[in-house]
C-alpha cells in the first residue's frame, strides 16, 4: 500500500546528527548520509500509520493488563563486588573510574 | 530589593525510610563501604529487571495523604540521559502520572503552600571527582560508588506561592517535620537524604506576570537556602535594574563564595525523551488500601500544634517549638494533670532543649504544681527539673535531698533592706526610674540576692518588696 | 537427526533417568557433531566443551546415587547469548560485551539447571538481536545447515543452526519480532515465542522489553512442550511474569484439532486483495497445505480478515527501536564490557558507543532516539502505541471466532546469504508475519511444514489468544504429523 506524504518533515541530515549527540554516537559524513537515508526510508513506511483515525485510541505501553506488582522490602543478597569490579574497566578504592565528566547530572 | 518581589518554586527530593532499594533488594542505608549495597538491577547490568518496593509506595502515598494530595493511579517512565552515576542510561521516574496530584502545606503560621505532584524516582550513585581540589570542571577524573543507586526518593513539586526566603525556610522545615513525623524519611539534609533545589524569579510589585526563573541547585542545608535565594534575587534584581534580561538557567550554589554560578541555560537543556517504563506495570492503590494507610498515619506536626495550643490556650506559633522538640506529647499531659500551662512552655523553650529523658508526665506536673504553690522558686525548679530529666523521680524527694523549701519573707526583706543601704545610687534610679529603667535595676537587686541565697529566694517575691520599698510601682511617662 | 514425532529430547532425558546411557556419553555424542561441522556453520559464540562434560558427570554421579536430575536429565541445550551465565561471557553477539560474565544466572538458566539439563554453549545471533539473518553478528555470520550459502534467519540463528545441524537437540532464543520463529522456519526446526510473561525475561539482555520474550527451539513440537514446561511459570524478578503456573502442554499433544476453528489470516496469506504482497508462492502453496490437513484432522478452516496486521511493521520499527534506544543506554564503557578511553566521559562514552556497536544497532538507536525525541514523540511513538491497540483489539475480535490463527512464518525460503544486507528495510519486510504476535503479546509458533521450490523448508504460523499455548501445541502437533515428522 502507498504511504501518504508523512505528516512531519522527513528526518534531514541535521536531525541524524543531533539524534547521534543524543545517543552518544560520533559518525562520519559518509555514515551520516546513509543513515539519514536508511532512517527515511524506515520513517516514510511508518507514515502509512498517518492513513488510520487514531482519536479516541488509547496507547498501549504493556501488552499484558498487570497492575500492582510488589515486592516486600526485604533485603535479598547481592552480587559479589570483586566479581563485579573485576569486570569493569577501570577501578581505584572499591569504585568506577571514570574520565573526568566535566558537567553536573541534570 | 525595594519595589520587588521574590517568586520562589521548591522541589524537594527526599530518600524514603525503606530497608532496600525501589525496584530490587539491595539496602537502603547511607554511607557504607562504595559498592557493596549493589546488586544486578542497581548496577543495571544488561539482563536485569526492575520490581516494585510495596513500602516505598506505601510510604510515598503516607506522603501524599500528609500534604493533602490526591492519591491516584499511576505509572513509571523513564527519563533518558547519560551520567556515569546513572547506571542504566534513564532513570525511572513519574512522569504524566505521579501517584500524587495536586495538594498543599500548611506553613505554622497557618498560610497555606500548592504542591503540584509528589512522586516517586530512583535516586543516582554518586561521583567522587578527584584532582583539582574536588572541583568537578578541575578534576582529573572521577570515582563512582553505586550504594546510593536505586534509593527510592519520593520528588516533592512545590507551586510557586513562596515570596521570600524566610518562607522558602519555614516551608522546608515543615515539610521535613511532616516527613519524620509519618516516618517516610530521616529528613537529614546534611547526609543528602533531604535535597532540595530552588527556582527564583523577581518582577516588580504588582506586576501580576512571572519574571523568568532560574534553577539553584547544590542547597544542603537551611541556612544556604535562605542564602542562596537571597543572593540570587538581588542577582536577578541587579541584571533587571541595569537594564539587563535573565536567561533561564540552570545554576549552582557555593557555599564557599556565597554564589550562585552558572550550569547551563535552557538551550542546554537535555531532552529525556520520556516513555512508559516498559519493565514495570501500573500502579493503582486500591481505596482499601489508601484507607488503611490513612487510618494508620501518625500525627502531623500541624495537628500536633493545634492540639497544644488548644490545651495550653495560646497560639499555635507559641507552641511551634515545643512540637519540634517533639515534646507536645509531654506538655498536652501535663497540662491534663493540671500543670500551669505558661510554666510548662517556658520550661520546655528553656530548659529542655535535648529532650525530656527519664521525667515523665507525673513528675513534670507536680514539679510545676510546686513551683506555681511557691514550695519552690524557679531556680530551684530548674534544678529539680534537670535531675528529673536525668534520672527521673519524685521531685518533692528530689527538692528535699538538695535542701530546697520555701524562704521565710521576713527572712528576704531583712536582705533586701541591707542591700538598699548598701546601695543607695542604685536604689535612687529604682526608685525614680521609668520603667524600663527599674526593671535594669530590679533585675541588678534580685540577682544580688539570689547571689546571696544560691538561689533560695524566690525572684517574684524579691520583687514585690522592692516594689513596696519604693512606694509603687513604676512612674508611667 | 530426529524422528520427531516421538521427541528426542523426551527420548535423551529418558534414557538418562533410567540410567540406560550416561549424560556423559550424550554430551560426548553432540560435541563430536559440533566438532565435526561448526568450522563451517558457526553456530556458536561459545562451546562449554569442559562445563558440559563436567556437569554431565555431576548429573552421572547424582543418577548413581538414585537421584532423579529432572525432565530434562542430561539433555544439551544451547543457549542464545543473549541469556546471562553465570561466570559465562555473554556478549549478544557485540564487540560492547566482549569479554563480560555476568556475575548472575538468567531464571531460565535456573531453571534448566532445575531439570537437570546441560548448556553446550552460547549460540551467535544478530547484534543485540537485531536482524532476520544473523549476519549483524560482530563475530562473524552463521550459516544454514540445511545450505551453508544461505542465512539461518535471525535473531536467533546460531540457536536455530545449532538445533537443525544436531548440534543440540533443544535450544533457546528470544523472539521481539519474530526471532525464534523466522529462523526455525528457515532451518526446519519448530520455534515458540510464548505469550508475553509467560517465560521470565530476567537475565535476558533487553533488546525492546515490552515484546521480548524467551522460547524453545527443537526437532519436534514434543521437544518444544518439554522445553517450555519447563521454562514457564511466574518468576517474582520480572514484573511482567504472568502470575500463574506453567500450563500443561505434553499432556494435550495427542488431543488434536477436531471442532477448532481455525482462521487463515487473509492480509499475511499472499493471496486475497487484502493481503500484503511478497508472499512467495511456494510459501502460500504451503501454507494452503496446511489448511487442508487441519481440515482433515476435523478442524474448521477458513479465511478470515484481520486487517491492522499490516499496520504491524510500522508500528513495530518505531516501538522496539525507541525501547532499545533506551535498553542499550548503559553500554557506556563505566561498568562492564569495551571502554575507549578518551580525555572526559562524554567523549569516553561517545567513543566507546561508536566502536563498540555495529551499523544496524546504531541505526536502530538512533531511529528509536529519534522517534522518542521532543517534537516527534506524537508523530511516531505515540501513534504507533494506539496502532499496537488497534492490533490487539482486532486479535480479541478474530478470537471471538476462532480459536487459533494462521499464517505462514516467513515470506519466503532462507534467502542467500548477503543477499538483504544493503536495504534495511527489504531486511524488515521478512518480519511481516511474526511481528503482529509481539505486539498484541500472543503465543505463535513457526511448524516445519513442507518445503519450497528451492527445497528449503517452510515454516506455517500457528497464532493464538494470550495464554493459550495448550491450543496452539495440538495444531502443531497435528501439522507435525502431516508432514510427515519433524525436521528434514
Amino acid at each position: 500500500m502507498a504511504p501518504d506524504p508523512p505528516e512531519v518533515a522527513r528526518i534531514s541530515r541535521d536531525d541524524v546528527t543531533h539524534v547521534a549527540l543524543l545517543a552518544r554516537l560520533s559518525l562520519s559524513d559518509d555514515e551520516l548520509d546513509e543513515f539519514t537515508g536508511q532512517l527515511a526510508a524506515v520513517l516514510d513506511h511508518a507514515a502509512d500509520l498517518d492513513a488510520l483515525d487514531l482519536d479516541g485510541v488509547e496507547p498501549t505501553a504493556h501488552p499484558l493488563p498487570l497492575r500492582n506488582v510488589f515486592r516486600a522490602d526485604v533485603p535479598v543478597a547481592g552480587v559479589d563486588r570483586d566479581e563485579v569490579l573485576a569486570a569493569a574497566p577501570a577501578v581505584e578504592e572499591h569504585r568506577f573510574k571514570v574520565p573526568p565528566v566535566l558537567g553536573e547530572s541534570p | 530589593m525595594e519595589g520587588w518581589e521574590t517568586v520562589i518554586g521548591l522541589e524537594v527530593h527526599a530518600e524514603l525510610a525503606t530497608a532496600t532499594k525501589l525496584f530490587s533488594g539491595a539496602r537502603n542505608e547511607f554511607g557504607g563501604d562504595p559498592n557493596t549495597h549493589i546488586d544486578p538491577v542497581s548496577l543495571g547490568l544488561p539482563g536485569s529487571l526492575p520490581v516494585l518496593n510495596e513500602k516505598a509506595v506505601e510510604l510515598a502515598i503516607r506522603v501524599g495523604l500528609a500534604l493533602n494530595c490526591r492519591v491516584q493511579p499511576s505509572e513509571f517512565a523513564r527519563k533518558n540521559y547519560f551520567y556515569p552515576d546513572m547506571p542504566k542510561g534513564f532513570q525511572i521516574s513519574q512522569y504524566d502520572q505521579p501517584i500524587n496530584g495536586e495538594g498543599w502545606l500548611e506553613l505554622p503560621d497557618g498560610r497555606r503552600i500548592g504542591i503540584e505532584r509528589a512522586h516517586l524516582e530512583e535516586d543516582t550513585g554518586k561521583s567522587t571527582h578527584v584532582g583539582g581540589g574536588g572541583r568537578i570542571h578541575e578534576a582529573n577524573y572521577s570515582l563512582v560508588d553505586y550504594n546510593r543507586a536505586g534509593v527510592p526518593l519520593i520528588e516533592i513539586v512545590g507551586m510557586p506561592d513562596l515570596r521570600c526566603a524566610e518562607d522558602a525556610r519555614a516551608y522546608v522545615a515543615e515539610l521535613r517535620a511532616i516527613l519524620v513525623a509519618i516516618g517516610a524519611s530521616d529528613g537529614k539534609m546534611e547526609e543528602g537524604s533531604m535535597r532540595v533545589d530552588c527556582n527564583v524569579s523577581v518582577r516588580p510589585v504588582g506586576v501580576e506576570e512571572l519574571g523568568t526563573r532560574c534553577e539553584v541547585k547544590n542547597i544542603n542545608s537551611l541556612r544556604s537556602l535562605g542564602r542562596a535565594i537571597e543572593y540570587e534575587a538581588r542577582r536577578q534584581v541587579d541584571l533587571l535594574t541595569s537594564g539587563r534580561r535573565i536567561e533561564q538557567q540552570t545554576r549552582h550554589w557555593n557555599e564557599e563564595d556565597g554564589r550562585t554560578h552558572k550550569l547551563r541555560s535552557k538551550e542546554e537543556a537535555f531532552d529525556y525523551r520520556y516513555f512508559p517504563e516498559p519493565d514495570l506495570v501500573p500502579v493503582v492503590p486500591s481505596q482499601e488500601w489508601i484507607d488503611e494507610i490513612r487510618s494508620a498515619m501518625p500525627m502531623l506536626p500541624r495537628e500536633r500544634r493545634s492540639r497544644l495550643a488548644g490545651a495550653a490556650g495560646v497560639q499555635t506559633g507559641a507552641a511551634a517549638l515545643t512540637v519540634e522538640r517533639g515534646l507536645d506529647d509531654l506538655a498536652v499531659d501535663s497540662i491534663g494533670r493540671g500543670a500551669d500551662a505558661a510554666r510548662v512552655l517556658v520550661h520546655i523553650e528553656n530548659n529542655l532543649a535535648d529532650g525530656h529523658g527519664a521525667l515523665t508526665a507525673d513528675s513534670f506536673a507536680a514539679l510545676v504544681a510546686m513551683e506555681t504553690g511557691r514550695d519552690l522558686t524557679a531556680t530551684q525548679a530548674k534544678t529539680v527539673l534537670a535531675d528529673l530529666v536525668e534520672s527521673g523521680g519524685d521531685p518533692a524527694a528530689i527538692a528535699a535531698t538538695h535542701g530546697f523549701e520555701a524562704m521565710d519573707t521576713s527572712l528576704i526583706e531583712e536582705l533586701v533592706d541591707d542591700l538598699i543601704a548598701r546601695h543607695p545610687d542604685d536604689w535612687a534610679a529604682f526608685v525614680d526610674g521609668d520603667e524600663k529603667e527599674r526593671k535594669k535595676k530590679s533585675g541588678f537587686f534580685v540577682g544580688q540576692i539570689m547571689k546571696s541565697t544560691r538561689g533560695q529566694a524566690d525572684g517574684r517575691v524579691v520583687n514585690q518588696i522592692l516594689d513596696r520599698r519604693a512606694g509603687g510601682p513604676a512612674r508611667q511617662d | 537427526m530426529s524422528t520427531g514425532a516421538g521427541g528426542m529430547a523426551l527420548a535423551m532425558a529418558a534414557a538418562v533417568r533410567s540410567g540406560e546411557r550416561s549424560a556423559r556419553s550424550v554430551v560426548e555424542e553432540h560435541l563430536a557433531v559440533i566438532a565435526g561441522r561448526e568450522d563451517e556453520i558457526h553456530a556458536f559464540n561459545l562451546v562449554a566443551g569442559d562445563a558440559a562434560l563436567e556437569r554431565a558427570d555431576l548429573l552421572d554421579r547424582s543418577i548413581g546415587a538414585g537421584d532423579d536430575p529432572g525432565p530434562l536429565a542430561g539433555v544439551p541445550v544451547a543457549l542464545k547469548d543473549n541469556m546471562c551465565v553465570r561466570g559465562v561471557p555473554t556478549t549478544c553477539s557485540s564487540r560492547i560485551l566482549e569479554g563480560w560474565r555476568p556475575p548472575y544466572d538468567a531464571t531460565v538458566v535456573e531453571h534448566l539447571s532445575a531439570a537437570g539439563a546441560v548448556v553446550i554453549g552460547k549460540t551467535n545471533m544478530d547484534e543485540f538481536a537485531m536482524g532476520s539473518s544473523t549476519e549483524n553478528s560482530a563475530f562473524g555470520i552463521t550459516r544454514n545447515p540445511l545450505d551453508a550459502t544461505r542465512v539461518p534467519g535471525g535473531s536467533s540463528g546460531g540457536s536455530a543452526a545449532a538445533v537443525a545441524a544436531g548440534f543440540a537437540p533443544l535450544a533457546l532464543g528470544s523472539d521481539t519480532g519474530g526471532s525464534i520463529r523466522q529462523p526455525a522456519a528457515l532451518c526446519g526446526v519448530v520455534g515458540v515465542k510464548p505469550t508475553y510473561g509467560a517465560v521470565s525475561r530476567y537475565g535476558l539482555v533487553a533488546f525492546a522489553s515490552s515484546l521480548d520474550q524467551i522460547g524453545p527451539f527443537a526437532t519436534s513440537v514434543a521437544d518444544a512442550a518439554l522445553l517450555l514446561e519447563v521454562i514457564a511459570g511466574h518468576d517474582p524478578l520480572d514484573s511482567t511474569s504472568i502470575p500463574a503456573a506453567a500450563p500443561d502442554l505434553l499432556g494435550v499433544l495427542g488431543r488434536g484439532v477436531e471442532g477448532l476453528r481455525i482462521g487463515i489470516i487473509e492480509e499475511l496469506s499472499g493471496s486475497g486483495p487484502r493481503s500484503l504482497e511478497g508472499i512467495a508462492p511456494d510459501v502460500q502453496a504451503r501454507l494452503a497445505e496446511a489448511a487442508a490437513a487441519l481440515e482433515a484432522a476435523g478442524a474448521t478452516v477458513e479465511q478470515t480478515s484481520v486487517p491492522f496486521t499490516v499496520y504491524g511493521l510500522s508500528a513495530y520499527y518505531v516501538i522496539a527501536p525507541a525501547e532499545a534506544s533506551s535498553n542499550l543506554a548503559r553500554y557506556d564503557g563505566v561498568r562492564y564490557g569495551l571502554r575507549v578511553e578518551a580525555g572526559n566521559a562524554v567523549d569516553m562514552n561517545t567513543a566507546t558507543r561508536t566502536a563498540g556497536f555495529g551499523d544496524e544497532v546504531k541505526r536502530r538507536i538512533m531511529l528509536g532516539t529519534y522517534a522518542l525525541s521532543a517534537g516527534y514523540y506524537d508523530a511516531y511513538y505515540g501513534k504507533s502505541q494506539k496502532v499496537r491497540t488497534l492490533i490487539i483489539e482486532d486479535f480479541l475480535r478474530a478470537y471471538e471466532s476462532y480459536d487459533l490463527l494462521l499464517s505462514p512464518t516467513a515470506p519466503t525460503t532462507a534467502f542467500p546469504i548477503g543477499a538483504k544486507t544493503a536495504d534495511p528495510m527489504l531486511m524488515y519486510l521478512n518480519d511481516v508475519c511474526t511481528i503482529p504476535s509481539n505486539l498484541a503479546g500472543h503465543p505463535s509458533m513457526s511448524v516445519p511444514f513442507g518445503v519450497g521450490d528451492d527445497g528449503m523448508p517452510v515454516g506455517v504460523q500457528v497464532l493464538a489468544p494470550a495464554n493459550s499455548e495448550p491450543t496452539m501445541f495440538r495444531a502443531a502437533a497435528v501439522l507435525e504429523a502431516a508432514a510427515g515428522g519433524g525436521a528434514s
